[in-house]
């Protein structure tokens, strides 16, 4: 049931003194004519038409809003409940925080009057009954009714890893503080620490339960920061990329050497680092402006929009490395031993070792394979071989 | 609304390096006197270049956790930051002295209070005291005892040595200490002799760093002989050359450390209200409680 403080709230924000009172949002109208004594005009967007009643004063509003005229309860329920949390509750109207909630229950923009379908107020209604869930990264994120049996229109929403999500909530860690994601942040399964925050390496078997839209808000900056904020930009058309060569020639100490890394060499490294299998930012930054990169961007939601620090300092390594000239050598190697270098670097690229089973003698990364081609190959610990 | 935002170096390497960040922001947090509060580094995330558009405040208060004026304060953070007008004279400072520039910053068309770094402010004398108070376990340590303050020296900025010095002299000022001295790892006077400097039979070691981290775990612990190795740890106190030596990690892991980047923000212009007293009440008696445990702390643990 509709709070009769929604109610009455809303009343106010039309009769308000104010040249412009009128309500338009998420296809609720409500429109005061002052030239025909104050009457006031309410509609609906359902199914793609308006319906409504016109001529009301604002005791007949009241009555509408309420429910208590009769039709259509619910629905108009709905739109009441809907004004009150959008406007009341979240607000913060043109922020990344407010248009990252409306995504969380698929909603349209703010300024979209059009929505309609799956998008409407009553279709997202009943769906925030059971639950409405997005990907953002690894994270799944679900946005429902705080109470879903007589929704007042207040929202929760529930965070946790994308490969729990048919997890029961018994068997993961529940936690409400937001920078509890700090900790689940810092180091993947196997103990590692993550520097980057946006690799795929977030560990399972942990949730938030409950969180108010602020909360989530700031949940999801601890796990990826500024992401929510790049995202709407993007939305936003505001999306201001840094391209290599700008981000290269901005460094300066011991990073100052980057901007010598070669044209190629910079499609190399954003193979390594960039793309999905490493790290869940969508590149949109390239070469400069108008010479693009080859690797794949990636799919994600949200975009990356400057090469970050750890690729800035992996840049470094290899552009000191680049400024070497190649050599050719000489060395014996059976096809197989050849072959095994081969398996050796996609192990360690793949980060598949800690996969390797102990006495699988067939994987070219076996720690014994390894060990033998050394015994063999190695002299004084380098590896044989003669410089022409 | 206004924002703080904390500009720390961070670590691809070391998950610790954020620690004091995290823990000092959040006993902001506690406080309320700031709209948001955030952490920005330099080598993790949010990163500095990217922190300011998380906020929604206009005002925002920018304070490094750095220890010393140079290359990261006068060129990284702003450049970063965008803080495209921001030119070191600005802070008209002499080393030490930097305060806060305000400005705006130009990917966000906000305002921004540039502080100086918390390592400088006069409020840092006193954590530094404070550091003494925990390693010791005793809350009126001074008497009869000698205090060495440890810094980096010079190598990369002078400006570093400058910081540890003038906290020394502060220190030294107010006649708690039997003898106060700064002490540096690459130039003289070395960290190394520490027990030559002092005729105290204890000496409170305390290194000016932001966060724990190879000089502070590693270098240091060995160069003055506390252990051999450092992963074997070292026990506090430690015998030295007939000296009883209280070595304390990195300064800015004390609770208090909080206090200095309230003062850096109020004196930028923020308010704050009882946020300050609050911290120092909070920060203090966490002091007390946790001293014990800490003077058994060892790296190798
Ligand atoms: S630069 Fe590459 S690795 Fe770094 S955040 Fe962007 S996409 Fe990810």
């Amino acid at each position: 049931m509709v709070a009769p403080r929604h109610v009455e709230e809303l009343v106010q924000r039309v009769t308000d003194g104010g040249d412009d009172n009128d309500i338009a949002f998420d296809g609720l109208r409500i429109t005061c004519d002052e030239s025909a004594d104050d009457e006031f005009t309410f509609t609906l967007a359902i199914d793609g038409e308006r319906v409504g009643r016109a001529g009301l004063d604002a005791d007949g509003l009241r009555e509408i809003l309420a429910g208590e005229a009769g039709e259509g309860d619910e629905t108009v329920d709905a739109y009441v409940t809907n004004w009150h949390y959008w406007q009341e509750r979240v607000g913060g109207e043109g922020t990344a925080r407010r248009a990252f909630l409306r995504w969380c229950e698929d909603a349209p923009p703010d300024d979209d009057e059009t929505a309609d379908g799956d998008r409407s107020v009553p279709a997202r209604y009943a769906a925030l009954r059971d639950g409405i869930d997005r990907e953002w990264g690894q994270l799944c994120i679900t946005a429902r009714f705080v109470d879903g049996d007589e929704p007042d229109g207040e929202r929760a929403y529930d965070l946790w890893h994308v490969d729990d999500a048919d997890a029961d909530l018994d068997d993961l860690e529940i936690y409400d503080e937001p920078r509890a994601a700090r900790e689940i942040a810092t180091d993947d399964e196997d103990g590692r620490y993550r520097p980057l925050k946006t690799a795929p390496t977030l560990e399972t078997g942990w949730a938030f339960t409950g969180l108010s839209g602020t909360e989530l808000v700031d949940a999801v900056g601890f796990f990826y920061p500024a992401t929510i904020a790049n995202w709407h930009r993007e939305q936003e058309g505001t999306l201001d990329v840094d391209h290599w060569s700008e981000t290269a020639s901005r460094q300066s100490g011991i990073y100052e050497v980057v901007s010598e890394l070669p044209r190629e060499a910079v499609d190399w490294m954003a193979e390594a680092c960039c793309v999905d299998s490493q790290c869940l930012r969508r590149r949109e930054w390239e070469y400069e402006e108008g010479d693009d990169l080859d690797p794949d961007g990636g799919d994600g939601p949200f975009p990356c929009r400057e090469p970050c620090s750890l690729v800035i300092a992996a840049a470094r390594k290899w552009a000191i490395a680049e400024s070497e000239t190649e050599r050719t050598y000489e060395l014996e190697l059976t096809p197989s031993e050849r072959n095994q270098l081969e398996e050796l670097i996609d192990a360690v690229a793949d980060d598949r070792t800690d996969e390797i089973r102990e006495a699988d003698v067939n994987d070219g990364a076996n720690r014994y394979r390894a060990r033998y081609l050394r015994a063999k190959r190695f002299a004084d610990g380098e590896l044989e071989m003669r410089e022409q | 609304m206004q924002a703080l935002v904390i500009a720390a170096h961070g670590s691809h390497l070391n998950p610790d390096a954020s620690n004091p960040t995290y823990a000092h922001a959040d006993t902001v947090r506690e406080t309320g006197a700031f709209d948001e509060v955030r952490e920005a580094f330099w080598k993790e995330e949010p990163h500095f270049r990217e922190v300011i558009r998380t906020l929604e405040s206009e005002e925002v208060f920018v304070v490094p956790l750095f220890i010393s004026e140079g290359y990261f304060t006068e060129r990284i953070i702003p450049r970063e930051l965008r803080l495209d007008e921001f030119e070191p004279e600005q802070w008209e400072s002499d080393g030490t002295s930097a305060s806060q520039v305000t400005l705006e910053a130009e990917d966000v068309g906000k305002t921004v209070h540039y502080c100086g770094p918390v390592g400088t402010h006069d409020a840092m004398t006193d954590v530094i005291v404070q550091r003494a108070e925990s390693v010791t376990g005793d809350p009126s340590v001074g008497e009869g005892v000698g205090l060495a303050v440890v810094g980096h020296g010079t190598e990369r900025n002078e400006n570093s040595a400058k910081a540890v010095e003038y906290h020394a002299d502060r220190i030294r000022e107010r006649g708690r200490f039997d003898e106060v001295e700064a002490l540096f790892m690459d130039e003289e006077p070395e960290v190394d002799d520490v027990t030559d400097f002092f005729e105290t039979e204890d000496i409170v070691v305390v290194p000016l760093f932001v966060a724990d981290g190879y000089h502070t775990q590693e270098d240091i612990p060995e160069d003055m002989g506390l252990t051999e190795d450092y992963r074997l740890g070292w026990t506090v106190p430690a015998e030295v050359d007939g000296h009883r030596i209280w070595y304390a990690g990195a300064v800015g892991t004390e609770g208090l450390m909080a206090d200095v980047i309230l003062e850096r923000a109020a004196d930028a212009g923020a308010e704050l209200g009882d946020a300050i007293e609050r911290v120092r009440q909070i920060t203090s008696s966490a002091t007390e409680s946790e001293s014990n445990s800490e003077r058994t702390s060892q790296a190798g643990d």
